[in-house]
C-alpha cells in the first residue's frame, strides 16, 4: 500500500496515538521534574536519612530496568492494594525513572554554582530556603537546561514502553495496524518519524528557546 | 575571645584575642597563609571555629545562650546576628541572575522584609553613592571588575551594617580601576561611623585610612599599632622582613 494510502486510512487512528504519547510524554515530565528536584535536592541534604533516602531512591530507580518498574506499578503495586489505571502507571513509571536521572543533574547543577554565591547569600542573611530558591536554582537550571534537553528526548521515547501495559499511544496504535494489517514498514516507518519529529520540532527548539531564556536573564546574550 | 581555628590538623588561627572599637578602620595585612581571610569568614560566620567566642557589640555571635550556658548557636540566631555585619569578598560574587539593583534590592526584601519602593529607594541612594547608578539596569557580566566590587559594596551596606567586612577587594581588580573601590572605601571612612575591618595587600591605602593595622603570622596578631607605627617603625622581625620584602615586590 502506497504511504499516502496508508496515512489516509490510519491518519486518524495514529493521530490519537500521537496525542496520548504527548500526554503521556507532558505528565511524565512533570513527574520527572519534581521528583528530580526533590531527589536532587535532597541528596545534598545534611540530613543523613534525608540524603539516603534520595540516594537509594536514585540508585533503585537507574539502576533497574524501566520496562521491570513499569509492570512492577502497574501488575505488582495492585498485590499490596494500590492499583493505577494503565495511563497512570505509564506516565508515573516514566517519570520516577528519569526523575533519577533528572535528580543527579539537579545535584551536579547546584554543585556546579560557584561557592562563592552561597557565601554572599549566606552575607546577606538569607536562610537556606531563601539561599536555594533565589539564588542558587537560578543559577543550577542555566547549568542544567542543556543536558535536561537531552534528557527529555531520551524520556520521550522511553514513553513508547508504556504500549506494554496497553496504554493507547503511538507505539501501541502502530503495532495495532501492524499486526492487523502486516504493513510494517508503513506503520513502524511513520511511527519512527513522528517520534523524530516530535523531538526535533517540539522538544529541541522548546529547550533551546528555554537556554536563550535563561542565558538572558543572566545578561549573557 | 580566644578564638581557634583549625581545618583537620592545619591551625589556621590560634587563641586570638582581637578588639575592634565602634567606629574604628582596622586593616589586616600579613602573608598569604597567615590566616586574615579566615579571620573575616569567622566574623561572618561563613567558618564555624573550634574554640573560643566571637561577640558583636557585647553580644555573642558564634554561640548563644541557652540554659544560662553559651552553647554553638543554630541557624536561625546566626541569621539574626549576621544582619549586622556586611561583607565583601575578593571575586565580588554578585549575583549573575540580577541586575545591580536587584542585587542591593535582594537582602532588605527578602531579608529585612522591606517593601520593595522602599528597598529601591535605598538600593538607588547607595548605587548613587558609588557612582554607579547609571548602570542599575545591566546585569554583573556587563560590568568591570571594579564596577562590579562598586555594586557588591552597595549591596552589603543596603543591610545597614554596623560591621563592615571587607576582603581583598582590591585584589582581583585592573591596576587601573583599583583606584574606584579604594575611593568609595575611603569615603564610607569619612563619612560613615562604620566599624570596618579590611584585609588588603595595598600598603598605601591601608596606611591612608586605617586607625589601626594589624599584622598577622601564623594564625595570630604578631604586632599591631597606629599606620604610622606599624608601618614607620615596626617592632617585630617578621613584620621588617614583611614590609621590606612588599616595598622591594612595588
Amino acid at each position: 500500500m502506497p504511504i499516502w494510502e496508508f496515512l489516509q486510512k490510519y491518519s486518524s487512528v495514529l493521530m490519537h496515538g500521537t496525542w496520548v504519547t504527548c500526554l503521556q510524554f507532558v505528565l511524565a515530565v512533570l513527574v520527572a521534574v519534581s521528583v528530580a528536584l526533590v531527589m536532587g535536592i535532597g541528596k545534598l541534604s545534611a540530613n543523613p536519612l534525608i540524603r539516603g533516602t534520595c540516594v537509594v531512591y536514585i540508585e533503585l530507580f537507574r539502576g533497574t530496568s524501566l520496562l521491570v518498574q513499569l509492570y512492577w506499578i502497574f501488575f505488582v503495586l495492585p498485590l499490596f492494594g494500590i492499583t493505577l489505571p494503565n495511563f497512570t502507571a505509564g506516565f508515573i513509571s516514566v517519570g520516577l525513572n528519569y526523575g533519577a536521572y533528572g535528580a543527579e543533574l539537579v545535584r551536579g547543577a547546584i554543585q556546579a554554582v560557584p561557592r562563592g554565591q552561597w557565601e554572599a547569600a549566606t552575607a546577606l542573611s538569607m536562610s537556606p530556603f531563601a539561599r536555594m530558591r533565589r539564588i542558587v536554582l537560578p543559577q543550577a537550571i542555566a547549568i542544567m537546561l542543556p543536558p535536561w534537553g537531552n534528557l527529555l528526548i531520551e524520556l520521550l521515547k522511553g514513553t513508547a514502553l508504556v504500549s506494554l501495559i496497553s496504554v493507547t499511544d503511538l507505539m501501541f496504535q502502530a503495532k495495532q495496524i501492524n499486526a492487523s494489517t502486516y504493513l510494517s514498514a508503513q506503520a513502524f516507518g511513520t511511527a519512527l518519524i513522528i517520534y523524530y519529529l516530535f523531538a526535533r520540532v517540539l522538544i529541541t527548539p522548546s529547550m533551546r528557546w528555554a537556554e536563550h531564556a535563561v542565558a538572558r536573564r543572566l545578561g549573557r546574550s | 575571645m580566644n578564638v581557634s581555628k583549625s581545618y583537620g590538623k592545619l591551625n589556621v588561627i590560634e587563641h586570638l584575642n582581637f578588639d575592634v572599637a565602634e567606629g574604628e578602620m582596622v586593616s589586616i595585612i600579613g602573608p598569604s597563609g597567615s590566616g586574615k581571610t579566615t579571620v573575616l569568614r569567622t566574623l561572618m560566620t561563613l567558618e564555624t571555629i573550634n574554640d573560643g567566642v566571637i561577640y558583636v557589640e557585647g553580644k555573642p555571635l558564634t554561640h548563644m545562650a541557652k540554659g544560662g550556658v553559651l552553647v554553638p548557636a543554630d541557624e536561625r540566631y546566626l541569621r539574626r546576628m549576621r544582619t549586622s555585619i556586611g561583607m565583601c569578598f575578593q571575586s565580588f560574587n554578585l549575583f549573575p541572575h540580577m541586575t545591580a539593583l536587584q542585587n542591593c534590592m535582594e537582602g532588605p526584601v527578602q531579608v529585612l522584609g522591606l517593601s520593595k519602593k522602599e528597598a529601591r529607594e535605598r538600593s538607588e541612594e547607595l548605587l548613587h553613592m558609588v557612582g554607579m547608578i547609571d548602570k542599575r539596569g545591566q546585569h554583573p557580566s556587563r560590568l568591570s571588575g571594579g564596577q562590579q566590587q562598586r555594586v557588591a559594596i552597595a549591596r552589603a551596606l543596603a543591610m545597614r551594617p554596623k560591621v563592615m567586612l571587607f576582603d581583598e577587594v582590591t585584589s582581583a581588580l585592573d591596576p587601573e580601576v583599583i583606584g574606584e573601590v579604594t575611593n568609595v572605601i575611603r569615603k564610607l571612612v569619612t563619612e560613615h561611623n562604620l566599624t570596618m575591618l579590611m584585609v588588603t595587600h595595598q600598603m598605601g591605602f591601608a596606611r591612608d585610612i586605617s586607625d589601626r593595622v594589624c599584622f598577622f603570622y601564623g594564625g595570630k596578631i604578631e604586632e599591631q599599632g597606629t599606620p604610622h607605627e606599624l608601618f614607620g617603625s615596626p617592632q617585630r622581625e617578621r613584620t621588617k622582613q614583611f614590609l621590606s620584602a612588599v616595598k622591594e615586590a612595588v
